[in-house]
């Protein structure tokens, strides 16, 4: 598989990878495709995300975007979380393979549901 | 480099490079040539061709050269016509798995065995799948990711009572496993030379001398007419020297025994796929639970050991390896399989290496994975 050296670096060194202990807000999801599942964590204070992690079960290319997305989603407040595209994900680990684009949609799912599990609570 | 992707392809003996670079230098005659340099070229190609019939127990004539092992497999399946039924099983290369697609397309019906949990067919549904238009049945001899191996004796017995023709891809097995092509009653054969340290591009397939096959290559008469183009002298000379050369197999044996002896007793939660006694030699597949096989290969690579996986990340296809769907595991477990393949070129110390670092890998990845419930 032709990562990028971003990827790779990412992928050795994850930022945001674990149990995020004060979480007000969770997101698990699976892909049907090809068998990754995805878990995101988020804890929100005064509509914005304080903080973020993710666990994993998947390929580099899946460790890498979800870490990304966790950092992406720091630091904005749930609206602008929500406006997070694929483009984003991908443009900040300068390139993925093609048949690895999905997996950036899946963090992005995940990191959505985590947001709807919050907003339902709160 | 750690060098554990062996199923993948060998490193080409010091040996084998030496001849080949001899042949091209001095002897670069064309084999079909009618002069002293085409028939030196000649004569060691024929040599060649003893050497491997002597092998399997065939006749040097029943022997054509490809360009590999897939070339090999598709020729033999290329004695299939319209209306013919082919038997196969679920757990062939690509190289036949694929085929089988484009046999659909030109009116060919295939049936394809399924295997137990281990990977091994049943002979009692091979007999049962018999029907009036079967002309030939093709069994993978040792799996390629798994390593099972099938009984060719048994099937071999099973196809000449049904009076029905036998191949077998036994591009893993060929030189691991004795092969008698008389005892087994095969009427096919397929070889290859870079997965016992020879070159890549170059292999055999053996067609018994009663067998009518078709080329799938036209044009000059060489192979006995079975396959076009210039003999790849040079590929054939490292084929015919790594038939020679000793693989060492005792000792490959007992790496990886001690491979799975100490994965087994030093991880948790790992699952040896395939079969533990009926296995190629050189094989050893293990899922490791909570874990995906993409991102521990890369891991592994980053660490300096090459190894290979059957998940659906890995592939372009994002489906997991049908070899291990048809053992019936779940994506799960076919998710996060690693193949380590051996050879003599391994030690013992690169084997304590590659468990200590992929204690530390398995660990950090099922620290972050979100299927491993504390
Ligand atoms: C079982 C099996 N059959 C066929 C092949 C194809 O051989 P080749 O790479 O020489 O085309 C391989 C190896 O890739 C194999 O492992």
């Amino acid at each position: 598989m032709n990562y990028t050296n971003k990827v790779i670096e990412r992928f050795k060194s994850p930022k945001h990878m674990g149990e995020l202990k004060e979480a007000n807000g969770k997101g698990k999801v699976g892909n049907p495709v090809c068998g990754d599942v995805m878990e995101v964590a988020i804890k929100v204070e005064n509509n914005i995300i304080v903080d973020a992690k993710v666990k994993t079960f998947g390929c580099v290319a899946a460790i890498s975007t979800s870490d990304v997305v966790c950092e992406l989603a720091i630091g904005k407040t749930i609206g602008d979380a929500e406006q997070i595209t694929k483009a984003d994900v991908v443009s900040k680990l300068e390139d993925l393979p093609p048949e690895k684009i999905h997996c950036s949609l899946l963090g992005l799912d995940a990191l959505k549901k985590a947001i709807s599990a919050y907003k339902e609570k709160h | 480099m750690i060098y554990l992707d062996n199923g993948a392809t060998t490193q080409v003996a010091t040996e084998v490079v030496k001849e080949m670079d001899e042949v091209m230098l001095n002897d670069y005659g064309n084999p079909s040539s009618l002069h002293s340099l085409g028939r030196k070229a000649k004569e060691l190609i024929e040599e060649v061709r003893e050497k491997i019939a002597k092998e399997i127990n065939a006749t040097a004539d029943e022997i054509i050269f490809t360009s590999g092992g897939s070339e090999a497999n598709n020729l033999a399946l290329n004695v299939l016509e319209s209306g013919d039924h082919l038997i196969t099983t679920k757990i062939e290369h690509h190289s036949i798995e694929v085929t089988l697609k484009e046999l659909e397309k030109k009116g060919i019906e295939v049936s394809q065995l399924n295997v137990d949990a281990e990977g091994v067919i049943d002979l009692e549904e091979l007999k049962k799948s018999f029907k009036q238009n079967t002309k030939l049945v093709s069994v993978i001899h040792g799996n390629n990711e798994i390593g099972t191996l099938q009984d060719l004796i048994k099937i071999g017995e099973v196809c000449s009572e049904k009076k029905v023709m036998l191949h077998s891809d036994c591009v893993q097995s060929f030189k691991k496993e004795k092969i008698d092509v008389v005892k087994a009653n095969l009427s096919m054969l397929s070889l290859s030379a870079h997965k016992i340290h020879g070159p890549k591009g170059v292999g055999a397939l053996y067609v018994n001398k009663n067998i009518k096959i078709k080329p799938l290559i036209f044009g000059g008469a060489q192979e006995n007419k079975k396959r076009a183009g210039t003999e790849n002298v040079p590929g054939i000379i490292g084929l015919g020297k790594a038939v020679e050369l000793d693989l060492e197999l005792d000792k490959v044996k007992e790496l990886r025994d001690y491979f799975i002896k100490k994965v087994e007793s030093e991880m948790e939660e790992v699952k040896l796929n395939g079969s533990r006694s009926n296995r190629l030699c050189n094989n050893a597949n293990f899922s490791f639970k909570y874990v995906e096989g993409e991102s521990l290969l890369m891991s592994l690579d980053l660490e300096g050991i090459a190894v290979s996986t059957g998940s659906a990340c890995s592939s372009r296809s994002l489906k997991p390896s049908h070899v291990l769907m048809a053992l019936g595991m779940g994506a799960e477990q076919a998710h996060g399989s690693i193949r380590f393949t051996f050879s003599k070129f391994n030690t013992k110390e690169e084997v304590d290496k590659t468990v200590d670092v992929l204690k530390k890998i398995v660990e950090r990845l099922r620290k972050i994975s979100p299927l491993r419930k504390k």
